[in-house]
């Protein structure tokens, strides 16, 4: 049968067409007119081809942001990951205790970011922060505006008690669509509290597993407001993320071009490995099915 | 393998029961022998799958005692009961293959991998999934998942009893005919106690050698498919077996004569004194023949169903049953009927109650 076009149905999304366009579409082009351009008072633009990215890429101060970002990433999701699991493993199923704990879990992801980032860095004052001034009082030398790993141990502390929230509750609700007669007949069949996790949950829970996972690596590769209201990105340039950098080198310092190039090349980044976190995933799950 | 006794056994799934009605198994002593074919027959909801969980430790009951043998089990995990039970909905573990599936339950009591193979091409061979056992068990039909859960409750050779509760819901009609054939075969090949759960009283009269009837929490009859068809012990019974279930209608009872509503007499052929409470006659449509003398019935509808046809009609304002051999004439234009002698039963309060004294026939 021959299928009807209509092409009415373009005219219906024309509106959010033009939304997305001031948005997103034009201010993303701004970005790359100042990427291949050089910039002076005035609105005088000068072509500069792909300097400002070979600059870039060559930039050492740009590959030290991008290794702390990555090591940043991968601490996060090794952390939030893993915990999250086993905090959604251990949630009340039902009654009353259930929604408390749901309640609960949901706070922090309601906290706005910088005010995250005020919460801890008052936390974590040795003066007056119930965390630092405990653990001076512990006798152990903490300050994060002086030392790069106490900083650092902030900063992620952070973010786990930020985030493992969410990986937490998605998990739940991979958790809570598993019927009961599974749990009754891996018990009738005498299977392990690891064996249990390893054939029911797991499998259950891989869908959102995975939601959670790219969730959490593309927000972590992204992060920018809670480190900069706690540290600033420092001590010296120890907490300067990517995108603290890009904010540094494009409103700091008003090096537009370099900072242009530097956040299209950031962009593609997220989107390519997001591109490829994904089609592995379901890749495997068709070829899982196929078999 | 082990009789299984039922202790004063009963169970509530609220804390804290008040009345008869919190509870969904009502007090109940019962033995299940030793290498017996049991089908536990009941509408939903009466509480058959409360007392399967409770006979295989997924459940504790509320009170009383579970006995394999003379051990006492009641606090006793499932691991330790040694019982093998098949859900209603397949079971299976998805990311592992067929032969893993059935493999499971004896690799986790750690079983020599010679056995397991053995023992695995053995039951992949009864449900007839040989060909699929490397497969994933994701992504097959749910008919061959329920055989993979059915293969997985068999491969346990030494277990104390299989429970089914209603396994073959999911199964279409063919295979649910056959895969009832091989359980019934395996329970003679290995006399394995097995308790079937169902609804379907056609499953339950063919699997079982003993049917248990409950109604309401209750075990209202416990017989062999006979016993249940000819004497039903309670009106729900009646009701539940056969097809048409049995008629009742309620009748006075004065000796050995039942007085209906409009005036007429049934001779019941035995005595039972006079009867407090609900009193009904219950006549199975089988055991009601059309006559020229008898009672008036209105004839509603008349059905073919092949071997035979069922007159719906109504006896004195109550719906009437009768089964009419597929010869038999047609019924005239004021049709009466009678029923065969000794057929009748009589209920006081919806339970049988036995005759007194027969008495011999004039």
């Amino acid at each position: 049968m021959q299928k009807i076009q209509n092409n009415k149905a373009w005219f219906l999304v024309l509106p959010v067409l033009a939304l997305v366009a001031f948005s997103a579409v034009i201010p993303l082009m701004t970005v790359v007119n100042y990427a291949f351009n050089d910039t002076f008072g005035n609105n005088e633009f000068f072509w500069a081809g792909l300097e400002w990215f070979d600059e870039m890429i060559h930039s050492s101060r740009l590959h030290g942001a991008l290794g702390r970002q990555i090591l940043f990433s991968a601490i996060v999701l090794a952390i939030e990951v893993p915990l999250g699991i086993f905090v959604a493993l251990n949630m009340p199923k039902k009654g009353f205790w259930s929604s408390l704990v749901l309640v609960v879990m949901a706070l922090p992801l309601l906290i706005p970011f910088n005010v995250v980032g005020t919460i801890w860095q008052i936390f974590g004052r040795v003066d007056i922060g119930l965390l630092g001034h405990t653990l001076e009082a512990l006798g152990l030398d903490y300050n994060y505006v002086n030392d790069p790993i106490d900083a650092w141990a902030t900063v992620i502390v952070m973010d786990v008690w930020h985030w493992t929230s969410l990986v937490a509750l998605l998990c739940y609700a991979g958790l809570q669509s598993i019927p009961q007669a599974y749990y009754q007949a891996a018990r009738i069949d005498q299977a392990s509290r690891w064996a249990v996790f390893r054939y029911i949950e797991l499998p259950k829970m891989k869908g959102v597993l995975l939601i959670a996972v790219l969730l959490r690596f593309m927000d972590s590769f992204m992060i920018y407001t809670e480190p900069f209201v706690l540290t600033g990105g420092g001590p010296g340039n120890a907490t300067t993320f990517l995108s603290i950098d890009l904010v540094k080198m494009a409103v700091g310092q008003f090096d537009l071009g370099p900072a242009a190039a530097f956040s299209l090349m950031y962009f593609l980044v997220i989107l390519l490995v997001s591109w490829v976190f994904y089609t592995v995933m379901t890749s495997m799950d068709k070829a899982e099915a196929a078999q | 393998m082990a009789q299984i006794t039922l202790e004063n056994l009963a169970h509530s799934y609220s804390a804290h029961p008040k009345s008869d009605s919190d509870y969904a198994l009502k007090e109940m002593t019962h033995v299940w022998q030793d290498g017996g074919a049991y089908a536990l027959l009941g509408s939903s909801g009466c509480g058959k799958t409360t007392l399967l969980n409770i006979i295989s430790g997924l459940l504790r009951p509320s009170q009383g005692r579970i006995l394999f043998g003379d051990r006492d089990v009641t606090d006793a995990p499932t691991t330790e009961r040694n019982i093998a039970q098949v859900f209603q909905f397949p079971v299976v573990y998805d990311t592992m293959s067929v032969r893993d599936n059935l493999a499971f339950p004896l690799r986790n009591r750690g079983m020599d991998a010679a056995y397991i193979k053995t023992r695995v091409d053995q039951i992949a061979r009864m449900i007839g999934m040989e060909a699929m056992l490397s497969r994933k068990a994701q992504g097959l039909t749910a008919d061959a998942k329920q055989k993979i859960s059915l293969g997985r409750g068999m491969v346990r050779e030494d277990v104390n009893a299989i429970l089914f509760d209603e396994p073959l819901t999911v199964i279409d009609p063919h295979m649910k005919w056959e895969l009832r054939t091989q359980l019934k075969q395996l329970h003679r090949q290995f006399g394995h106690t097995m308790i079937y759960v169902t609804h379907d009283q056609t499953e339950a009269l063919t699997f079982a050698d003993k049917v248990v009837v409950m109604y309401d929490g209750r075990v209202v009859q416990m017989g062999t498919p006979e016993e249940l068809f000819e004497t039903p012990a309670h009106t729900f019974v009646g009701y539940f077996i056969g097809s048409p279930g049995m008629n009742f209608i309620d009748a006075k009872i004065d000796g050995h004569r039942a007085m209906l509503i409009g005036g007429t007499q049934v001779d019941l052929g035995a005595h039972y004194g006079t009867l407090a409470g609900r009193t009904r006659i219950g006549i199975r449509p089988e055991h009601v023949v059309l006559s020229d003398q008898g009672l008036p019935v209105t004839i509603r509808r008349i059905e073919d169903v092949g071997r035979h046809r069922i007159l719906r009609a109504e006896l004195s304002g109550t719906p009437f049953n009768i089964v009419l051999p597929e010869d038999a004439p047609p019924p005239g234009p004021s049709p009466r009927v009678a029923f065969l002698p000794g057929k009748i039963g009589v209920y006081a309060d919806d339970w049988r109650v036995a005759p007194q004294a027969v008495e011999r026939a004039a």
